[in-house]
Formats: structure tokens, C-alpha cells, sequence
């Protein structure tokens, strides 16, 4: 059923005919999808040259929907394949968006090493600080005490400061929004998605099915966390945007610098240079 | 840029015959992670792809290697990576990713003994049973098994040929010993080299569906930047590529990536008959264990001991009707292996008590002398 009356702006990168889409209701994937669509819809790059990829999870669903060439690859393993994907052919401009499961506990050290070889990539981790398909246990990302389905009694552990993480390992462009931030989030994996080099973007979302009703926290009341405890500040030292939702969640892009490319290094350094005019 | 062929004779390693022979097969890409004996596979490429315009990258483990091989073949790439045990643990999840999603793609494993870390410097073949089964759910995959450097460049060419024209990963199962020989290698002229290529697309882009088999079983494969927005998925899919979450779609996927290999298994299979014609016992053998059973049957036929070999140049899919046959001519098999067994096991099966088969195996970390095996051949002869 598709009348003029009923497309949406977005149909032409959706594959409408697998929507409905498999997230729950309360869900902050959509909107960070959204925001990821609308970016690539409006910066202007050659989509016919752009390609999704993701892993597994909730979020790893993202290249199901989009009517791009799309990767759906295995747990934790979209940024390497991602990696292949760009060698191969440099003209491509590719996006990973997956979760936080799957960037930063089974496919934590691709993520470390593409970051640190300034591998030409935009990766888009939406964060529900849980393990959402699998229905809601313990992740790396989980705040210290709270409840999953692994950690009843409250999380002994404590969480990635994804930021922090990725500065250390070497990433070029480091962002943080909520999914209530969509300008923001969008005019950020618009310019992430323009420029040379490793760009990272972390989206906070609720999951009100897997963590939310653990949690004592009604979808409304995560979504007002993000709206009331949200400071922006660009620039912000990313050793100090640990999250704390009790105190204030750092937003903003902290980090925007060049250095070359993996691509960039490895043809000047790697490969026989034509020979030097004589001076 | 220099040739990628570097045609002319050489006195090489098995692992570097390997590299040269991906490069003259038109590989363009190789990812890998530093491993004993597979290391100079990595080391020579890694010198040679970016003179010839492909690219090497290290990755961080065999994981994203095998991975990285995946992505790149998908935008178009020939692309390879090279292991062992170890490794090849590593890569079996991804490998069921090139599998399912029908990415044409080079893997080697030159064996070490094992289990885990094994002898990282001796040979072993006990990896066998791995290639054929080592990535989890059904499928089938081709595997082939060089016994000579001059082979490594020759099989790693087939190996590609193979990966295209099929459109799946294809395994060449070396050994450390194959892998660390030197010897003549002969690389021909390049216009003597005949390559294959993955079949791709035509027509339509808005109508065209990623896995709908062609003739021989085998669909075309649009690349990531052709425009035809292709959807990948490991996840069971219909011709579409499309999620498809059903015992109905599972099969008709199961069966579209095993027939292709089950419809052309005269068109996949290769194997080498020395001495057989009349011979009343038949050795089977692969790899470098296959050269020791040559000798073995030179000195037995000097005894007056009528006997032969059966060289499995494919491994997988198994030989069945070649073993099936033979089986029913002779007095007695002889499966010569670097394991204990595993290969056999497939003997065992196929000649189904047509006549009695053994076993000269040992689990590595040295070759199987002619003597072994001579005094099995005797043995089973009745000498």
C-alpha cells in the first residue's frame, strides 16, 4: 500500500516492505535510525556508494531496514568486515551502527584497533546499556547496581566510558547525544559520515522492555533522564563524560581532529612511490 | 607496479609458492594474523600486494581477519587469509558467515599438530575433519590439499577459480611441511594462467534478487557500490536476502548452498591415480603424507606387491564415487594420514566393507616414513 498520501520522506532509503520493524514500543533504536537516515539523505554523499554494516542485536537490525547495500555480519564483527569492506574499494563510504553488546563486549578490540589505525569509518553505537534481543542481561555499558536479568541483585561491575575509550584507542571524531537530541545526533553522523577517518558517535536510548521495567523506570521517565540530566558541552575532556544520570550526562562532540588515514599511510608509506622529480 | 605474475622458475617455500600463487590468481586483498607455519604466507604478501595494487592489512586476530576477507570480497575483491590450527578456530565463525552468504573467498590452513597450541613447528594433518565440519549447522565446502610447493601455487589458483565460479569460501588444507619445503616451483606465462570470476549481475536493478541460483545452481553477486543495494544477512534468508525466519526458508537455503557443490561435484572434484590399474592394494592418501605413500608403493611394486594410489587433490566434498569404485577393484585400502583417522573414516564409509581398509596414521609432528607404510602394504598383500 503505497498512495502519495502515505510515503514518508525516508521511503527511498527503507526497505518499506520489511517495515514493521522488530523494536518494541518505547524503543530509542527507530529514532536513532531515523536521525542515521536522515543524515545520509541530507549530506549529500553518493548513496549508491554507501554501504550499512552491522552486527547482531537490536540495534545490529539497522542494516535490515535500509535500502542501501546493507551488511548484517556476525556478533561483534561488523567493524572488521566494515574494514574489508572499505580496503577493498575506498570510494565506499561506510557506516557501521550497531549496538553496545556488540561493539564493545564481543567486538570490544575491533573496535580499539580500527580506532587505532584511523581506519576511514562512521561507527554509530546506539547505547541501551543491555543486552536487548537476547532480553535483557548484563552488558558492558550496564551502570554499577543496576538490575538485568543477569544481575538480579544489581550490577557488581562498572561500565565503559565509550568516550574515554575511544580517545584512547586513537578515534578521530568522538560524539555523544541522547535520541531526544535528534538535530544534534543527525548534524553530527552528517559530519562524521562527510570527513576522512575513524568517527564515533554514541546514542543513548532507552530499553524499556529489557531494561527499563527492571530498572523501576517507565519509558516516559528514561526519555525525561535524558531531557533534565542532559549538559552539552563540546570539547568536553572525554576522561570526564563518564555517564552519571544521578549528577548529569555529558553530551556533546568532544573530539574532531585529523590525522591520516589508514588508507592515507599505508599508500604513502607501503607503496612504491613514482619517482622523486630531481631538485 | 610490478607483475603480479613472476613467471619463470624458482626455488621456494611451499608458503611463498602460496603467495605468488593468490597474486597470479588475481588476489587483491589479504587480511591476516601472524602464525607458525603460515606466517610467510602473510610476510611475502604483505611485501607484494601493495606493488601490484591490492592491499594487506594485519589485523588484530583471526576473527577480524577472516571478517576483513569477508567485507572486502563483498566490495569486490579477490581476497584470501592464511592460518593454522589456532587460527583456523578462530576464522570458523566467520567462515559460516561466508558460507551462508556465499562470498567467494580463499582460506589456508598449513596444519600444525594439535589440539590447541599443539607444535606450532611440526606438521600434522589433523585439522581434516575441521574443514569439513568446523563452523557450526549444514553445508558443504571444498577443500583442497597440496602435496608439493609447485602445488601450493598451482592449488591456491584453483582455489580461487573454485571460490568464484561457486561462491563460497574454499579451503587449502597444507601442512608445515608442505608449507616450509623448498623446491622448483615453475610459474608460466600469465596468459597460460586461467582465471575465473565471480558471475555477476545483469538487467534491472529494482527487480534483481541477491540469491536466486542461476543454471548451474550458482547466483550473481552484486558488489557493495553497484548500485543494486543488495541485502546481506546471517541469518536464514530467501532469494531476496531477506530475513526469513521459517523451517521452509532454512531448507530452501540449506539446499541452495549445498547444491551448487552437491550438482557439480564432477566439475569440483579432483584426485590423481598412481600405479592403480591393476593394483590389489590402494593407499589413499593427501598432502605430504601422499608423497611418502608414492614411495611406499614404488618400493612395494619392486617387491612384487601390486600396488597403487589414490590422491586426493579435493579432500572436500569427498571422492565418494572415485573411492566407491576403487573400493569394489581391489584387495585392500590403505588411508595414510597425518591423525589418527579422520579422512578413514570417510574410506570407511564409501568402500562400506567392499574391502577391508586400514589406517597408517600418527596425530604429527613428523612425517610417515615409506617404511610405515610398506609394512602395512605388505600386511594387508598377506606378505
Amino acid at each position: 500500500m503505497t498512495t502519495s498520501a502515505s510515503k514518508h520522506p525516508l521511503d527511498p532509503i527503507l526497505r518499506t516492505e520489511r517495515i514493521p520493524h522488530i523494536w518494541c514500543p518505547g524503543c530509542g533504536i527507530g529514532t536513532a535510525f531515523s536521525s542515521c537516515l536522515i543524515a545520509l539523505q541530507s549530506s549529500g554523499i553518493d548513496l549508491d556508494k554507501t554501504a550499512v554494516v552491522s552486527g547482531i542485536g537490536c540495534s545490529g537490525r539497522g542494516a535490515g531496514y535500509v535500502r542501501l547495500d546493507s551488511y548484517h555480519t556476525t556478533h561483534g564483527r561488523a567493524i572488521p568486515f566494515a574494514t574489508g569492506m572499505k580496503l577493498a574499494n575506498p570510494e565506499l563510504n561506510v557506516i557501521v551502527f550497531s549496538g553496545d553488546g556488540d561493539l564493545f563486549a564481543i567486538g570490544g578490540n575491533h573496535f580499539l584497533h580500527a580506532a587505532r589505525r584511523n581506519m576511514d569509518l562512521t561507527v554509530i553505537c546506539v547505547n541501551n546499556f543491555n543486552y536487548g534481543m537476547t532480553g535483557g542481561q548484563a552488558a558492558a555499558t550496564t551502570p554499577n547496581l543496576a538490575k538485568t536479568t543477569t544481575t538480579t541483585r544489581g550490577n557488581p561491575e562498572s561500565p565503559f566510558n565509550l568516550p574515554l575509550l575511544a580517545y584512547a584507542s586513537g578515534a578521530t571524531y568522538i560524539a555523544r547525544w541522547t535520541m531526544l537530541h535528534t538535530r544534534d545526533l543527525t548534524q553530527s553522523i552528517s559530519e562524521a559520515i562527510q570527513r576522512r577517518g575513524f568517527s564515533f558517535i554514541e546514542v543513548l536510548a532507552p530499553c524499556p522492555t529489557g531494561y527499563g521495567r527492571r530498572n523501576k523506570q517507565k519509558p516516559i521517565e528514561a526519555l525525561k533522564i535524558f531531557q533534565e540530566r542532559a549538559v552539552v558541552k563540546n570539547g568536553a575532556n572525554p576522561a570526564e563524560v563518564l555517564l552519571d544520570f544521578k549528577r548529569g550526562i555529558t553530551l556533546g562532540k568532544f573530539i574532531d581532529f585529523e590525522r591520516p588515514t589508514f588508507t592515507e599511510s599505508y599508500d604513502k608509506i607501503c607503496r612504491p612511490q613514482p619517482a622523486a622529480d630531481s631538485a | 607496479m610490478k607483475p603480479a605474475v613472476l613467471t619463470g622458475e624458482h626455488f621456494i617455500t611451499g608458503d611463498v609458492a602460496c603467495a605468488e600463487g593468490a597474486l597470479a590468481a588475481g588476489c587483491s586483498f589479504f587480511a591476516g594474523y601472524p602464525i607458525t607455519p603460515a606466517t610467510e604466507i602473510a610476510e611475502h604478501i604483505a611485501g607484494r600486494l601493495p606493488e601490484t595494487g591490492g592491499t594487506f592489512i594485519q589485523m588484530e586476530d583471526e576473527i577480524a581477519a577472516m571478517a576483513a576477507v569477508l567485507g572486502a570480497s563483498c566490495a569486490g575483491a579477490k581476497s584470501m587469509t592464511a592460518t593454522s590450527g589456532p587460527g583456523f578456530s578462530l576464522m570458523m565463525e566467520n567462515l559460516g558467515l561466508g558460507l551462508v552468504t556465499q562470498t567467494p573467498c580463499v582460506v589456508v590452513n598449513v596444519q600444525r599438530a594439535g589440539p590447541s597450541t599443539g607444535l606450532p613447528t611440526l606438521g600434522a594433518q589433523g585439522d581434516m575433519m575441521q574443514a569439513r565440519w568446523g563452523s557450526h549447522g549444514h553445508y558443504e565446502i571444498i577443500a583442497l590439499a597440496p602435496s608439493s610447493p609447485q602445488e601450493m601455487f598451482f592449488l591456491t589458483i584453483a582455489a580461487f577459480n573454485l571460490s568464484e565460479t561457486y561462491r563460497l569460501p574454499v579451503l587449502i588444507m597444507a601442512d608445515e611441511v608442505t608449507g616450509h619445503l623448498s623446491e622448483r616451483v615453475v610459474i608460466p606465462d600469465a596468459s597460460k594462467i586461467k582465471l575465473q570470476s565471480r558471475p555477476r549481475p545483469k538487467g534491472r536493478k529494482d527487480r534483481f534478487k541477491p540469491f536466486q541460483a542461476g543454471m548451474n545452481g550458482v547466483a550473481p553477486m552484486a558488489h557493495a557500490g553497484d548500485g543494486y543495494k543488495v541485502h546481506v544477512t546471517g541469518l536464514t534468508h530467501d532469494e531476496r536476502g531477506y530475513p526469513a525466519m521459517t523451517a521452509e526458508a532454512h531448507v530452501e537455503m540449506i539446499s541452495r548452498i549445498t547444491g551448487k557443490i552437491r550438482k557439480n561435484l564432477d566439475r569440483i572434484i579432483l584426485v590423481e591415480e598412481y600405479r592403480l590399474d591393476d593394483a590389489d592394494v590402494a593407499l589413499i592418501s593427501y598432502g605430504i603424507s601422499a608423497r611418502s605413500s608414492l614411495a611406499a608403493v614404488d618400493e612395494a611394486r619392486s617387491k612384487g606387491i601390486r600396488a597403487g594410489l589414490l590422491r586426493l587433490i579435493t579432500v572436500w566434498p569427498f571422492p565418494e564415487d572415485q573411492l566407491r569404485r576403487l573400493a569394489s577393484r581391489v584387495k585392500a585400502l590403505i588411508t595414510v594420514e597425518l591423525n589418527l583417522g579422520q579422512i578413514h573414516l570417510e574410506v570407511q564409509r564409501c568402500s562400506a566393507g567392499a574391502a577391508p581398509a586400514y589406517l597408517v596414521g600418527h596425530p604429527g609432528g613428523t612425517v610417515i616414513t615409506p617404511g610405515d607404510i610398506l609394512r602395512q602394504i605388505e600386511e594387508a598383500s598377506g606378505r
